[in-house]
């Protein structure tokens, strides 16, 4: 496995200090400092251990049922005139690509002898995926949730619940994900000792990002094997995904970050458009700051007060992006794109109908940006389907025309 | 000119009373009022909030503060305009708390050069890590005699502290608790912790902070320190109050008489 990759050389990974270009490092209160220098200081050591090695490989195989099926879309690729493939991380266990994080993090957090763990959680996804490792682990399990996400995601607040974790409400600021994140922290300061916050996206203190970058990037090293075997090369011209926080993007972009010649495109949140004041389009309305004790881009007021951004997912429904993203944006290495509430859905309807596959309504925000691509026919673009629609399905009902 | 926290700690090395307030709260225009009548009924130092959207280190009394004084309009462009002028008044050593986002976004700089023109003497922004701060902004925090003060908690290395220590000026705020503001944690339990602070004999005063709340905790912690530092118990006596001269007189009295 090559999550443990040195990446001293690399223009687009972390550096020593924990910063992508000017973004990244661990803007931490004091009383966080030991558990997050603990992290910094073992991370590298516990991903590269051939014990953590076999034990992930085998969870990920048995478990969540890895390797994830790279899948010719034929219809889809003749209606986009291109070859587009598919990667298939809706098939995982528990339905997204969050579950390849959560199993890495629970590994790590074993082999910190943590006894307990805490999570945030948007639509519920990472929570669910979190709650499922504790299970496994037998650990104690804590979900921090916005109190108006747990009104909207009640089927997932159930499944965490029967997965046997303890759902908290964020009551605190505007009571959605970025306040879930809050709560978390505040959790982590409260709970030095025992504790581990296994955070769900490729965004806060170093070293989160890039550890969740390469529990991920298991993404793109079956991306290469599966590519070269289906036509002969590892390389694609194109990879699509949605980013929120970034982790999807993270791991389907990790093993091609060097290449150069594949263009990687990012599809952030335009909400009801990028300036109608409900957006989650962090690259186009962010300025610099620090969020989740990052620095990186995010959507803020003249003042430096944090905004509530808005898309119909959940998943996206976030005001920053992780400073490996925010680098690869100012960098020019990766193109950001942006797509309305209307596009995604369009997208996920095209592709249910086109290939009878329901996607996430996040996923479907990457589909959604195949119409704007200058794509020919020899094209070869792999999107990440980040997950499954499941979640979304009322969603989708109630947009469904008539 | 010295530094006012300089002075204060010249003449006064036990028992120094410092209260915390939020900018623009229990309204947007009692930042005056209560910092008048904290200096009257005898606060030492005046630590002043500037309110985030993410307060990351607060509980929930400070951080409702917080958003409160922002629902009432306070800003940092707000909070200088009504410190302007304030030094006519007030005396008191004066420390503006808050987190990086909003002064990275205001300019570190002009930060530090407006923090000088109104008179603020001190500033904990207890997310700025000290190898930013050593790397990156030291030069200008001193060149505007600006004292930067750093936290140290019970799971602070020895090292660590003495690192900070080095980089602290003015004093050091003692985390009585590995914890969020406003948790009620047993004092009892930090005695070794604050015993062990002492034993390091750091060129740095120390005030405690953190669960100090009354009469009772205010002298515990003052025992082994030269004083403490008291927020969310004091921002709960004031969100209802009618009067702030006698709500400020009444609190601190049941503190340090």
């Amino acid at each position: 496995m090559d999550i443990a990759i040195n990446t001293g050389n690399s223009r687009y990974q972390v550096d020593k200090n924990g910063y992508y270009g000017r973004f990244g490092g661990a803007y931490i209160p004091e009383m966080l400092y030991p558990n997050v220098e603990e992290l910094q200081s073992q991370y590298l050591a516990i991903l590269s251990d051939p014990s953590f090695q076999q034990e992930f490989e085998a969870l990920l195989t048995d478990y969540v049922g890895r390797p994830s099926p790279l899948y010719f879309a034929k219809r889809l690729s003749e209606k986009y005139k291109s070859k587009i493939y598919l990667k298939r991380e809706d098939l995982n266990h528990t339905g997204a690509h969050k579950i390849n994080n959560t199993i890495g993090q629970i590994l790590v957090a074993k082999r910190l002898g943590k006894t307990r763990i805490i999570a945030e959680t948007g639509a519920g996804q990472h929570g669910v995926a979190t709650a499922t490792v504790c299970a496994l682990m037998g650990l104690e399990c804590v979900v921090y949730m916005g109190s108006i996400d747990i009104e909207r995601q009640a089927p997932n607040v159930a499944r965490m619940k029967m997965l046997g974790a303890t759902v908290v409400a964020a009551t605190s600021g505007s009571k959605t994900l970025k306040d879930a994140t809050n709560e978390a922290i505040r959790d982590w300061i409260n709970n030095p000792v025992n504790t581990h916050y296994i955070l769900g996206t490729a965004a806060g203190p170093h070293p989160y990002p890039d550890m969740v970058a390469r529990l991920q990037s298991v993404i793109s090293e079956e991306i290469k094997k599966q590519l070269k075997a289906k036509t002969g090369s590892e390389d694609p011209n194109y990879v699509v995904a949605c980013i929120g926080g970034g982790s999807n993007a993270a791991g389907a972009y990790f093993h091609y970050l060097d290449r150069e010649n594949v263009k990687l495109v990012a599809v952030e949140a335009a909400g009801h458009g990028v300036h109608s004041g409900h957006s989650a389009a962090t690259t186009q309305l962010g300025t610099i700051g620090i969020i989740h004790a990052s620095k990186t881009l995010l959507m803020q007021t003249d003042d430096g007060q944090i905004t509530e951004p808005y898309s119909i997912s959940a998943g996206l429904d976030y005001p920053g992006i992780g400073p490996m993203h925010a680098h690869l944006y100012e960098s020019g290495r990766a193109q950001f794109l942006s797509a309305t509430d209307e596009e995604a859905l369009a997208a996920a309807y095209e592709l249910s109908l086109l290939e009878g596959i329901i996607p996430a309504m996040e996923s479907a925000h990457a589909l959604a940006k195949l119409k704007d691509l200058p794509l020919k026919e020899e094209d070869v673009v792999v999107v990440c389907l980040s997950g499954r629609g499941d979640k979304d399905l009322d969603t989708y009902i109630r947009h469904m025309k008539k | 000119m010295q530094n006012r926290i300089d002075q204060l700690f010249a003449k006064k090395q036990h028992g120094v009373l410092n209260i915390y307030c939020t900018a623009g709260f229990p309204e947007l225009n009692d930042t005056l009022p209560v910092m008048t009548a904290l200096q009257q009924y005898g606060a030492d130092l005046i630590e002043l909030g500037m309110p985030f959207s993410d307060p990351l280190a607060d509980g929930p009394v400070i951080q409702d503060s917080s958003t409160k004084a922002l629902q009432n309009g306070m800003s940092l462009h707000v909070l200088f305009e009504q410190l302007a002028g304030f030094r006519e008044t007030i005396q008191v050593p004066v420390i503006l708390m808050g987190y990086f986002n909003p002064v990275l976004t205001y300019g570190v700089e002009a930060f530090c050069a407006k923090c000088a023109a109104v008179g603020v003497d001190g500033i904990i922004v207890p997310d700025l890590p000290m190898a930013e701060y050593e790397h990156e902004y030291r030069p200008l925090f001193e060149k505007y005699n600006l004292h930067l003060i750093f936290l140290v908690t019970p799971e602070t290395s020895e090292a660590r502290i003495r690192k900070i220590d080095s980089l602290s000026k003015g004093f050091i705020y003692a985390v009585s608790s590995s914890s969020t503001t406003g948790k009620d944690k047993d004092m009892k339990d930090q005695q070794a912790y604050f015993e062990r602070l002492k034993n390091l004999k750091l060129s740095n005063p120390v005030l405690i902070g953190f669960g100090i709340k009354d009469k009772a905790t205010f002298e515990a912690a003052s025992a082994h320190a030269n004083g403490a530092i008291i927020g969310t118990a004091f921002i709960k006596a004031i969100e209802h109050s009618r009067n702030i001269d006698e709500t400020v007189k009444t609190f601190i009295s049941g503190i340090i008489q």
